[in-house]
C-alpha cells in the first residue's frame, strides 16, 4: 500500500518539493558554516523562523502581513512562467513583464493621479502587449521566446527608469509615497489590514492572487481554451492537425503571461509597500524567482501558492541573519541558494522513481532466496 | 552442458495499471535462429521485448542468457549482454545526422575527442557487408523511413550485438524495403545472430522465421516450427478464430462527385522540383479511390496539400461544390473531411492526453462537448469515448483515462480510425490506416471503409500495401514523382501491371 502511494505522482511531487527545501537549507547550512561557524546554527534559524524572530505578537504578525504582500506578486509571476510551461513555452520574460506592469501603475497613479482600478487595468493591458510582442515574434518569425523575453526584460528596465524618474523624490531616486502623494491609487485593504495589527500594506492583492490561482487551474483544467493550449504545449503538430489555431494561441498565451506578471507588479507597488528606485541597474528578481516557484509547486497552480510563500518566507527571513556575524548580503545569498535548489525539483522526482525500482528489485530477489531456501528444504 | 538457446525468458510478468501486459511467458530463442513474436495489438509483444531490453522491469520470472541467470536493469546493461533492438516507433535524434545517430552513446574519442574518421570506417564497412545503404552525413529528419529503419539496424550492427530485436520493423516499409530487410535479416542469422521479430504480417513470418512464438491478451498460446504450421493455423492462434483475408464488398454505387482536384502542384521542402506536379483528380460518392506508388514518390506532399499541413502552390481543391483551396484545416474539417494521417504519433495523437481527450481531438469545440462558456463537458465526452471504444474494441489498460502514450501501437491506430471514422465525414482521406494492425483489426478497418462507401460517401485511400491496394478500392490511381501516371481497374489489373507503373515503367495520360 505504502509503494502504492509512493507511485502517485502528487505524492511524488510534494515529496520531491520538500526534499529540495529540505537540501536547499542543507546546503545553505554548510556554506555558513565555511564562512563563520559560530553563527551558523542560529543563522539558518532566523531564515527559517522569519517573523517568529518577533517575541511579540504584534510584530510577527506585522510581518506575517509582509511577507504575505510580497508573496502575492511571487505568485503571479510564477502563475505567468507556468502557464506559458503548460503551452510549451518558457516565459522568461515575466521578469520584464512584471517591471513594465510596475512601471504603469506606478506612472498612471502618480503622474495622472487615476484611481488603483484604472491603474490594475493599466497595468494588465500594457503587461498583455508587452508579451504579446514576444508572441509575435514567436509565431510569425520564429524568435525564440527566451531570447527576445531576456532582450524585453531591459529595454522594459530602461524605460520604466526613464519613465518614472518624472515622479520620483527630489532627493532620492525612489518614487513618491502613494501614501502621500496618490492615496486614491492605494489598493484597498477591505479591513485585511486589521487582521495583521493594522498592517495598511495588507490588501485585497493577496486574496485576488490566490483567486486567480484556482482560475487559472480551472481554465488549464476544465475549459477548451485550456485543451487547446495544452495540446499545443504537447504536441504542435497534433495541434494543428487539428485544426487549432496554433500561432494565434501561442500569442494568446504571451498575452495571458505577460498580464499575469504585470498584475504582479500592480500588486506590489500599489500597496505602496515598495518604492521604485529609478537607478535600479538590474531586472528585479521577482520574475526569476517566479521560475523557482512554479516548478517547486509541482507546476500546479494551487502548488505554486504554496510555493511562492515559501520562497518569499526564505528572502524575507534573510533579513534576521545576524549582521555582526556574517556580511549583509549573506540573506541574499542564502536564499538564492535555497531558490536554486528548488529548480531540481524534476530531477528528484526521476531519483524516487529510480530508489523505487531498486528497493523492488531487492525485495523480488529476497523472495526469490527464500523460495530457493524453501525449496531446498 | 551447452544449451542451444541465447536467451530464455521464463515465466515473465509484467503488470500495468489495470491490466497485465505479460502473464507467466516463456520464450526461448535458439542461437542463430529467427523466433518470430505474434499476436493481437496490445497482447504485449513490445513489452515482452522492452523487458529483455531493460526498458522494463518484470515484476516476476527470470531471464537466461547462454543457460546464466542474468538481470537487465536499463538498456547499458542489455548493450553489455549484446542485445539490441529496434523499437517499433524509432528512436532517433532527428536534427543530428545519420552517423551521429549510429554512434551516439559509444562515440571512440581520443583525450577526449571525437573520432568520427573511425566511426564512419567502420559504418561504410556495415553498410556494406548487409547492404544496408544509408547516407552517413544526411539529416534523419530529411531521409525516408526506411533509411531511418536502416540507420536504426546499423546502429544495432556497429554495437556488435548478437540477439537482435526487431520490434514490426516492416510496418513503415515499402515491399521492396520489406524484401530487403528479410534478406538482411537472413543473412545476420546465417552469421549466428539471433533474431526477435515482430510482424502483424504472417506471409512475413512463414518467409523468414524458423519458429513462431503467438501470445493472446498478455498469455503464452504456443510455439511452433513455421515449416509444419499455415498462416491459417498462426492466426487462428492468434485471434481464436479464421480471419477472412479478402475484402468483401458488394459493386459499388457511384454518386456525385465529392472531391474533385484541379492542376495541384506542392512544393517540395527538401528538393527544388515540385514534390507534387499539376495532379487532377475526382473521387465521387460511393467509391474508394486508392493511391497507389512506391513511399517518397509525392504521396505524403499530396495529402499534406489536400488536408491543408501545406499550402498549395497552385491549382485548385473543391470538396461539396465548395472551394477550400486556401481554407484552413478546421474549415475542411468541418466541411466534412476526415483524415487519418500517416504518422500517428507526430500528427495522430497527443501522446499526454488520455485516450479520450484524443477522440474528442477533432470535436472538443463542437457544442456537444463544449458548453457556451467554454467549458469542456466532461460527462458527454465520457460517454462518448466510452462508446468508440467499445465499438472499435481499442484495448487499453484504464479505458478513457489512459494516457495515449500507455497504449500499444496497433490500439494508438484503432483510437485514430475511431475518431476520424466517426466523425462520418463527406471524404475520409485514409493514408496507410492499418499500418501496425493485426489481421483481425485490418479485416475491421477495411469493412469500416467499405460501409463508408456503401453509405454513399467518397473514401481516399492512399497505401503503399500491395494486397490492400488490389484488394480494398474500386479504382486505382498510380503515383510516380509527383504525378499520376496511371488508372488501373483493380478487378482487371494484375500486381505485375501495377508494380510497372509504380515503378516509372509505364505510364498513361489520365484526365479527371
Ligand atoms: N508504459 C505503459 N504503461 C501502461 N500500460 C502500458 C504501457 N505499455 C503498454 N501498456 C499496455 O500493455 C498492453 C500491451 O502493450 P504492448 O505495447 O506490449 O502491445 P503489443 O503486443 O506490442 O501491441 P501492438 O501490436 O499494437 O504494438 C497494452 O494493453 C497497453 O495498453
Ligand atoms: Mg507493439
Amino acid at each position: 500500500m505504502k509503494k502504492n502511494l509512493l507511485k502517485n505522482a502528487a505524492v511524488q511531487s510534494l515529496i520531491a518539493s520538500l526534499l529540495c527545501i529540505v537540501l536547499g537549507l542543507l546546503l545553505g547550512f554548510i556554506v555558513l558554516l565555511f564562512i563563520n561557524p559560530s553563527g551558523a546554527g542560529e543563522a539558518i534559524l532566523a531564515v527559517v523562523k522569519n517573523f517568529w524572530n518577533y517575541s511579540r505578537a504584534n510584530l510577527q504578525a506585522k510581518n506575517f502581513g509582509n511577507t504575505l504582500v510580497k508573496t502575492a506578486p511571487l505568485l503571479m509571476c510564477s502563475l505567468s512562467v507556468l502557464f506559458a510551461y503548460k503551452v510549451g513555452l518558457f516565459n522568461i520574460g515575466a521578469a520584464g513583464q512584471y517591471v513594465v506592469g510596475s512601471c504603469a501603475c506606478l506612472y498612471a497613479a502618480l503622474a495622472w493621479h487615476w484611481s488603483w482600478l484604472p491603474c490594475l487595468l493599466l497595468s494588465i493591458v500594457v503587461g498583455g502587449v508587452y508579451g504579446a510582442i514576444v508572441g509575435l515574434l514567436k509565431a510569425y518569425c520564429n524568435v525564440n521566446e527566451v531570447i527576445s523575453g531576456i532582450m524585453l526584460n531591459w529595454i522594459g528596465l530602461y524605460t520604466t527608469n526613464m519613465l518614472l524618474a518624472t515622479v520620483k523624490e527630489p532627493t532620492s531616486p525612489y518614487t513618491l509615497h502613494l501614501k502621500t502623494d496618490a492615496t486614491q491609487a492605494m489598493l484597498p485593504t477591505l479591513g485585511l489590514g486589521k487582521l495583521f495589527s493594522d498592517n495598511g500594506n495588507v490588501t485585497i492583492a493577496i486574496p485576488l492572487a490566490v483567486l486567480i490561482a484556482i482560475a487559472i487551474m480551472v481554465l488549464l483544467d476544465k475549459t477548451r481554451l485550456g485543451y487547446e493550449l495544452k495540446a499545443t504545449g504537447n504536441n504542435k503538430n497534433a495541434a494543428k492537425y487539428a485544426g487549432m489555431a496554433e500561432k494565434r494561441n501561442i500569442i494568446l498565451t504571451l498575452i495571458i503571461g505577460g498580464a499575469l506578471a504585470a498584475m504582479g507588479g500592480a500588486f506590489l507597488y500599489l500597496t505602496d509597500f515598495e518604492q521604485w528606485s529609478v537607478t535600479q541597474s538590474s531586472v528585479p528578481g521577482m520574475g526569476f524567482n517566479g521560475i523557482a516557484a512554479a516548478f517547486l509547486g509541482g507546476l500546479n497552480p494551487i502548488g505554486t501558492i504554496f510555493a511562492s510563500y515559501f520562497i518569499q518566507h526564505i528572502t524575507s527571513g534573510g533579513a534576521f541573519v545576524d549582521l555582526s556575524k556574517y556580511s549583509s548580503q549573506i540573506s541574499d545569498l542564502i536564499s538564492s541558494l535555497i531558490i536554486y535548489l528548488c529548480g531540481f525539483v524534476l530531477f528528484i522526482k526521476y531519483a524516487i522513481n529510480m530508489g523505487i525500482a531498486k528497493s523492488e528489485e531487492k525485495a523480488k530477489q529476497k523472495a526469490a532466496a527464500a523460495d530457493e531456501k524453501g525449496g531446498a528444504k | 552442458m551447452e544449451t542451444p538457446y541465447a536467451i530464455e525468458m521464463l515465466h515473465i510478468t509484467k503488470r500495468f495499471p489495470g491490466i497485465i501486459a505479460n502473464d507467466d511467458i516463456t520464450l526461448q530463442l535458439k542461437r542463430g535462429e529467427i523466433h518470430a513474436l505474434l499476436g493481437e495489438n496490445g497482447a504485449g509483444k513490445s513489452t515482452l521485448m522492452s523487458v529483455l531490453f531493460g526498458l522494463y522491469q518484470a515484476e516476476e520470472g527470470v531471464i537466461k542468457k547462454d543457460g546464466k541467470e542474468v538481470t537487465i536493469h536499463d538498456p547499458n546493461d542489455a548493450n553489455d549482454l549484446g542485445i539490441g533492438m529496434v523499437h517499433q516507433h524509432f528512436k532517433l535524434v532527428e536534427c543530428f545526422t545519420v552517423l551521429d545517430n549510429i554512434i551516439l552513446g559509444v562515440e571512440p574519442t581520443k583525450h577526449g575527442f571525437l573520432q568520427k574518421d573511425e566511426a564512419r570506417k567502420k559504418v561504410l564497412a556495415l553498410s556494406e557487408k548487409y547492404g544496408l545503404q544509408v547516407d552517413p552525413d544526411a539529416i534523419v529528419e530529411d531521409i525516408t523511413v526506411g533509411m531511418q529503419q536502416r540507420t536504426e539496424i546499423l546502429k544495432m550492427l556497429y554495437r556488435d550485438n548478437e540477439i537482435l530485436i526487431f520490434d514490426e520493423p516492416t510496418a513503415v516499409l515499402t515491399p521492396q524495403e520489406i524484401d530487403e530487410l528479410m534478406k538482411i535479416m537472413k543473412n545476420l542469422a546465417a552469421e549466428g545472430k539471433s533474431i526477435l521479430f515482430i510482424s502483424h504480417k504472417l506471409a512475413e513470418i512463414m518467409a523468414v522465421a524458423d519458429r513462431c512464438t503467438v501470445l493472446r491478451k498478455g498469455k503464452y498460446v504456443g510455439t511452433v516450427e513455421t515449416a509444419k504450421s499455415s498462416p491459417e493455423e498462426l492466426s487462428a492462434m492468434m485471434v481464436g478464430r479464421n480471419v477472412n483475408f479478402h475484402v468483401d464488398k458488394k459493386p459499388a454505387h457511384v454518386g456525385d462527385v465529392v472531391l474533385d482536384i484541379q492542376h495541384m502542384t506542392v512544393a517540395s521542402k527538401t528538393h527544388k522540383k515540385d514534390a507534387v506536379h499539376d495532379v487532377s483528380m475526382k473521387v465521387r460518392r460511393g467509391e474508394i479511390v486508392c493511391i497507389a506508388g512506391i513511399d517518397g514518390n509525392g504521396q505524403s506532399e499530396f495529402v499534406y496539400g489536400l488536408t491543408g499541413l501545406e499550402p498549395l502552390k497552385s491549382g485548385t481543391i473543391t470538396l461539396n461544390g465548395k472551394d477550400i483551396s486556401k481554407a484552413s484545416i478546421r474549415q475542411r474539417s468541418t466541411s466534412g473531411m476526415s483524415h487519418i494521417p500517416e504518422d500517428r504519433h507526430k500528427y495522430g495523437l497527443v501522446l499526454d492526453y488520455s485516450l479520450e481527450d484524443n477522440l474528442v481531438l477533432q470535436r472538443y469545440f463542437e457544442q456537444k462537448f463544449t458548453d457556451r462558456i467554454g467549458f469542456l463537458r466532461r460527462d458527454n465526452i465520457r460517454k462518448y469515448a466510452d462508446r468508440l471504444i467499445d465499438e472499435y474494441d481499442v484495448r487499453s489498460g484504464q479505458g478513457p483515462v489512459t494516457a495515449a502514450r500507455a497504449m500499444s501501437g496497433g490500439n494508438q491506430q484503432k483510437a485514430i480510425i475511431a475518431r476520424e471514422v466517426d466523425k462520418d465525414p463527406e471524404l475520409l482521406v485514409a493514408v496507410q490506416p492499418t499500418r501496425g494492425l493485426d489481421v483481425g483489426a485490418i479485416e475491421f478497418v477495411h469493412r469500416k471503409l467499405v460501409e463508408q462507401r456503401d453509405a454513399g460517401k467518397a473514401v481516399l485511400l492512399i497505401s503503399l500495401e500491395l494486397d490492400e491496394v488490389m484488394d480494398v478500392p474500386d479504382r486505382i490511381l498510380v503515383m510516380y514523382e509527383g504525378e499520376i501516371v496511371g488508372e488501373l481497374d483493380p478487378k482487371t489489373t494484375t500486381q505485375e501491371e501495377l508494380g510497372l507503373y509504380m515503378a516509372g515503367a509505364k505510364r498513361d495520360e489520365v484526365k479527371a
